[in-house]
């Protein structure tokens, strides 16, 4: 949901504003906000997975390689898991025009 | 035919809760609490009453779970008082932003400094604002039939909001009243079922209580305060059809002797019932003296007030509570504002009296008219005044 499309009138809203449609989050699109975002050296990756576990959008997800990848429809380039990373495998690069 | 029995107006409000079957009560007791949940947490561990109780770490929790509970379609029960409230107070706004129908009494008691939770209103004078509707009950049996109207209004589908029974602390909760206790079958036909419109079902997943953003905050209240607005209807509805099944009848504005009245009292809970003994002294020595007791306080009843006091010239309102700085007594300043646009508007003088406890009697209202006549003389003073205050 961006917002825009929550632009509407009250008599339009549901009771007390529940949310009736089950994973309407995945239609935040978060990476809309990144400034810059994860880049990933798979040399140094042991697919250890707490990147996966860390990222506060769920935006990772295991690759048929296993590699965990960031869906940058999602990844907000908060760099956790760049913080996190024990290989120090992630690195954060600026985003370019 | 409902049976009369003489009883502490603590646990006849618990008999209402009883019969009106409710699910789950969570509460925490310790002062300040009443009777009300001791005895209800009596009649669930001896099988009276079949519901969950949860006996919680605080007010906020009670009241957290209050949500979590009504949320899952459960009809749900609490009660607090004073700082209990108070320490409720961040969740109470929750309840009618999620529209559900939790019921609550509140024992209307002060709020600390000093150290008192003997009865006045301010306890419940600071949460006027969280979108709950709001009864005032005069006696116990008023506390009783207002608990049952209670749940019928909050889960009235056109409704869907949480409602607050007050009723004084101590002068009121603490003592034995007569009243006809109403048995489950004869309030059952009173009191359908609860049906919620959505409920938390992990077989249709849905969210409760998510981010409001700037886009969306404005109208998600507007949509709350319409709803509040329009549970008027529902509220008079209601005390209707209570009435036709139990004989006893209650409206949002109630008048005494107001007929061909010049100063009029206006006042909410158990003193009115003093005020009506006032009334009756001064009218027999001659006075002009009438009463207006305000029942339904959320939403205020600009309409039915407006008419009650027509022809008024001077309306004396007595608060129970403070607006320390302000420029009158809360419900005065109501009462202000619902005459300010009304043609030959009378000026409204404002009363603080029985603070923290304070017995209001007979004399004090005598003293509240006679003030009010010489201001409607001479000139009023520009805040109000507190009555029985020691000056020296």
């Amino acid at each position: 949901m961006s917002t825009s499309s929550a632009i509407i009138g009250w008599k339009n809203l549901t009771l007390g504003c529940a949310i009736l449609e089950p994973g309407s989050s995945r239609k935040l699109k978060t990476g809309e906000w990144r400034s810059q975002h994860p880049v990933l050296d798979k040399e140094k990756c042991i697919k250890c997975a707490i990147c996966y576990i860390d990222c506060p959008d769920i935006a990772y997800s295991q690759n048929e390689e296993g590699y965990f990848i960031a869906d940058m429809t999602y990844c907000k380039g908060c760099g956790i898991c760049a913080n996190e990373c024990p290989k120090d495998a992630i690195t954060m690069k600026m985003e370019e025009e | 035919m409902a049976k009369r029995v003489g009883m502490e107006v603590s646990l006849g409000v618990s008999e209402a809760v009883k019969v009106a079957d409710v699910d789950v009560i969570a509460a925490y007791p310790i002062t300040p609490q009443t009777h009300i949940v001791e005895h209800l947490a009596e009649l669930v561990a001896n099988g009276e009453l079949d519901a969950e109780f949860i006996p919680v770490e605080s007010e906020h929790s009670a009241m957290s779970s209050c949500v979590g509970s009504s949320a899952t379609g459960a009809r749900t029960y609490t009660a607090s008082s004073s700082q209990g409230l108070a320490l409720m107070h961040e969740i109470l706004y929750i309840v009618p932003a999620l529209r559900l129908p939790v019921v609550m009494t509140v024992a209307n008691r002060a709020l600390s400094g000093p150290i008192n939770i003997w009865n006045d209103h301010s306890d419940i004078m600071s949460e006027r604002d969280i979108g709950w509707v709001q009864t005032f009950a005069e006696n116990g049996q008023e506390a009783f039939d207002l608990s049952i109207h209670a749940f019928r209004v909050a889960e009235d589908h056109s409704v869907l909001l949480p409602v607050i029974v007050n009723l004084d602390g101590f002068t009121l909760t603490h003592v034995v009243e007569p009243f006809e206790i109403l048995d489950r079958a004869e309030v059952a036909k009173y009191l359908p079922p609860y049906k919620p419109v959505q409920r938390l079902d992990p077989e249709h997943p849905m969210t409760m209580g998510a981010v409001g953003i700037p886009e969306v905050y404005t109208e998600a209240k507007k949509q709350m305060e319409d709803a509040l607005v329009r549970s008027k209807s529902v509220v008079i509805q209601a005390w209707k059809e209570f009435g036709d099944l139990f004989g006893r009848y209650y409206h949002p504005v109630e008048t005494y002797k107001t007929e061909g009245a010049e100063t009029l009292l206006l006042t909410m809970g158990s003193v009115s019932e003093t005020a009506m003994t006032a009334i009756d002294k001064m009218r027999e020595a001659g006075k002009k003296v009438g009463l207006v007791r305000f029942r339904l306080w959320r939403p205020f009843r600009f309409e039915q007030f407006v008419e009650a006091v027509k022809g008024i010239k001077n309306p004396a309102v007595m608060d129970r509570a403070m607006s320390p700085g302000g420029p009158c007594g809360p419900v005065a300043a109501e009462v202000r504002a619902a005459l300010y646009d009304q043609p030959n508007r009378p000026k409204v003088f404002s009363f603080v009296a029985g603070l923290g406890g304070r017995d209001v009697q007979v004399s004090d209202f005598e003293e509240i008219v006679s003030r009010a006549e010489i201001y409607a003389e001479k000139g009023a003073p520009a805040t109000y005044d507190l009555i029985g205050v020691r000056e020296i």
